[in-house]
């Protein structure tokens, strides 16, 4: 199927819980009801017609005002393709997990809230992943302004360029 | 008679140590030799590179690429040049596509070589790892000539490639994929059918098909599994269309159909696919520009999409968000060896200690691809 077809199902399934159908981008997408994201998800896995069986991908992004969690679905038996968004509260954002419907979502969504702060409600090991436990802050957020140091380790470095320049004087 | 000890033990596995192909470090919990759990703990290579894609440009990202995975840089810059030509909508020439491709699967000829040299390696087979280098060195001098690194190819550029095949190339490559062909079953009798190599690694790790859909795994640890499915093939781009080759998948040949020794034998049979396809891509390069015109002031007009390659280390998906400035909104990097991570926790339970080594070689994870 083509993506806004698939798009157009999803429509006619979930009616309003669609919020946004963009069918003119590269990659259309559709805008959805951050709280029906499980039935969303359960149902394009499920549906003979789509059957979502991988997320390809997850990926959280700062608009400013707001957090958007943007899922990527393929279909191996299909060989079709589906994009959703999400669009978040940008303090104390929060979502259901997909954890229980796609194992992949696990890790992806463990990235999303070590870069980004988007707490993921049930999901089975919320802690962060590749930053330290006891890191401050959500590095990929666009007001995100690195620390100066971390445990005393600086994070500045004298720049080389500028090291070369006071050497003349 | 003391009475024997028989609590759990936990045991740290990296973040330095010889089998984990870079910083990765494993907690594992085990009861004597055999484990009850391995929990990946990753992050000690994290650089940020999505954080940099956004202070420094479209053209100025395309080195930091490169450190994505640096066992096969050309894919990521392959993956991160499409993504901009498909926001800005601009068309590679033909023969920029064909120098594109010949370069990839050289490097995915180099990328395999390394992978089935360190798995010999980890399982206790020095030679076999020296011959695979010794081989990896002679396509690195091609690619020397190529864009001038060893490591951290980078010869692609938005819009085609950097540079035209040097006068005299293309004889070279020719001449040694003339002697690469004989050495691949070399290879492939010297270790392949070796009895201690064989247990090592047959029924060890078994993934099921739908297992490894469920993981987002892709590349050749989703064809050992027996799913024909690459993105060459099956959502083609660049000029792959024009080639004839085949997919190879795995068949359980040597245990059940998934396990560690069906993924190393996908790795073996592609190398052969590579050649097939470098030689079609050497007799039919046409002639014309390589680079399209591209602005240096590069400014994608708002929107955004993914690109998918198949990387060496397989699907490799670049999702770009341009909001029209010359700085790309967001990038994010899907990769191969983040999933086959995730499901490493899952397999080592049951597995003994000295399996994990192999487990670890046979996903062919490497480490700033998961942490990036």
């Amino acid at each position: 199927m083509e993506p806004l077809q698939i798009l157009e199902r999803l429509k006619n399934q979930f009616g309003d819980r669609v919020l946004e159908v963009a069918d003119r981008k590269l990659d259309p997408f559709a805008v959805v009801d951050p709280k029906s994201i499980v039935e969303i998800g359960r149902f394009l896995k499920s549906d003979p017609e789509l059957q979502m069986d991988c997320l390809s991908n997850q990926s959280g992004v700062d608009y400013k005002d707001h957090i958007a969690v943007v899922y990527h679905f393929f279909s191996y038996q299909k060989r079709h393709g589906a994009v959703l968004k999400v669009k978040l509260p940008r303090d104390n954002p929060s979502i259901e997990t997909l954890e229980n419907v796609w194992k992949s979502a696990n890790w992806m969504e463990r990235e999303i809230f070590d870069l980004l702060g988007v707490n993921f409600e049930g999901h089975s090991d919320m802690r962060r992943i590749l930053l330290p436990e006891d890191w401050q802050g959500y590095p990929l957020r666009k007001d995100f302004v690195e620390p100066l140091e971390y445990h005393g380790i600086s994070t500045v470095r004298e720049s080389p360029i500028i090291r070369l320049d006071t050497k003349k004087k | 008679m003391s009475t024997l000890r028989t609590e759990e033990m936990t045991l740290n596995m990296g973040p330095q140590h010889p089998s984990t192909h870079g910083v990765l470090r494993f907690v594992v919990r085990a009861d004597g030799e055999v484990m009850r759990e391995a929990i990946p703990d990753v992050g000690y290579l994290h650089r940020s590179i999505e954080k940099i894609a956004e202070k420094v440009g479209y053209h100025g990202f395309m080195p930091y690429t490169d450190r994505v995975d640096y066992v096969c840089a050309m894919f990521t810059n392959q993956g991160w040049g499409s993504a901009c030509e498909r926001l800005g909508h601009i068309e590679v020439p033909k023969r920029g596509e064909y120098c594109r491709v010949i370069a990839a699967e050289f490097n995915r000829l180099a990328s395999h070589l390394l992978s089935i040299g360190t798995m010999g390696m980890d399982i206790g087979a020095m030679t076999p790892f020296t011959h695979a280098i010794r081989e990896r060195e002679m396509i690195n001098d091609l690619i020397e000539e190529l864009c001038g690194a060893r490591l951290t190819f980078n010869y692609m550029r938005i819009g085609g490639v950097a540079w035209d095949l040097p006068p005299g190339w293309r004889e070279k490559a020719s001449a040694y994929l003339d002697h690469l062909e004989p050495i691949l079953d070399e290879f492939n009798n010297l270790l392949s059918f070796n009895q201690i190599y064989v247990q090592r690694l047959a029924n060890i790790g078994i993934i099921t098909a739908a297992e490894a859909i469920d993981y987002n795994l892709v590349g050749p640890n989703l064809r050992g599994c027996g799913i024909k499915w690459d993105i060459r093939k099956d959502i083609p781009y660049s000029v792959y269309p024009d080639f004839d080759f085949d997919i190879p998948i795995g068949n359980g040949q040597w245990g059940t159909l998934g396990d560690s020794m069906d993924r190393y034998m996908v790795r073996v049979y592609e190398m052969r696919e590579s050649v097939k396809i470098l030689r079609q891509a050497l007799a039919k390069i046409p002639s014309g520009p390589v680079l399209a015109k591209v602005p240096r002031n590069f400014k994608p007009p708002a929107g955004e999409c993914q690109i998918r390659v198949e990387s060496a280390r397989g699907d490799m998906g670049w999702y770009v968000v341009s909001d029209g400035t010359g700085y790309p909104w967001r990038v994010h990097v899907r990769t191969g060896s983040f999933a086959a991570m995730g499901i490493i926790q899952k397999l080592s339970r049951g597995l003994m200690i000295a399996d994990l080594v192999t487990l670890i070689a046979s996903l062919d994870v490497i480490a700033p691809e998961i942490d990036r």
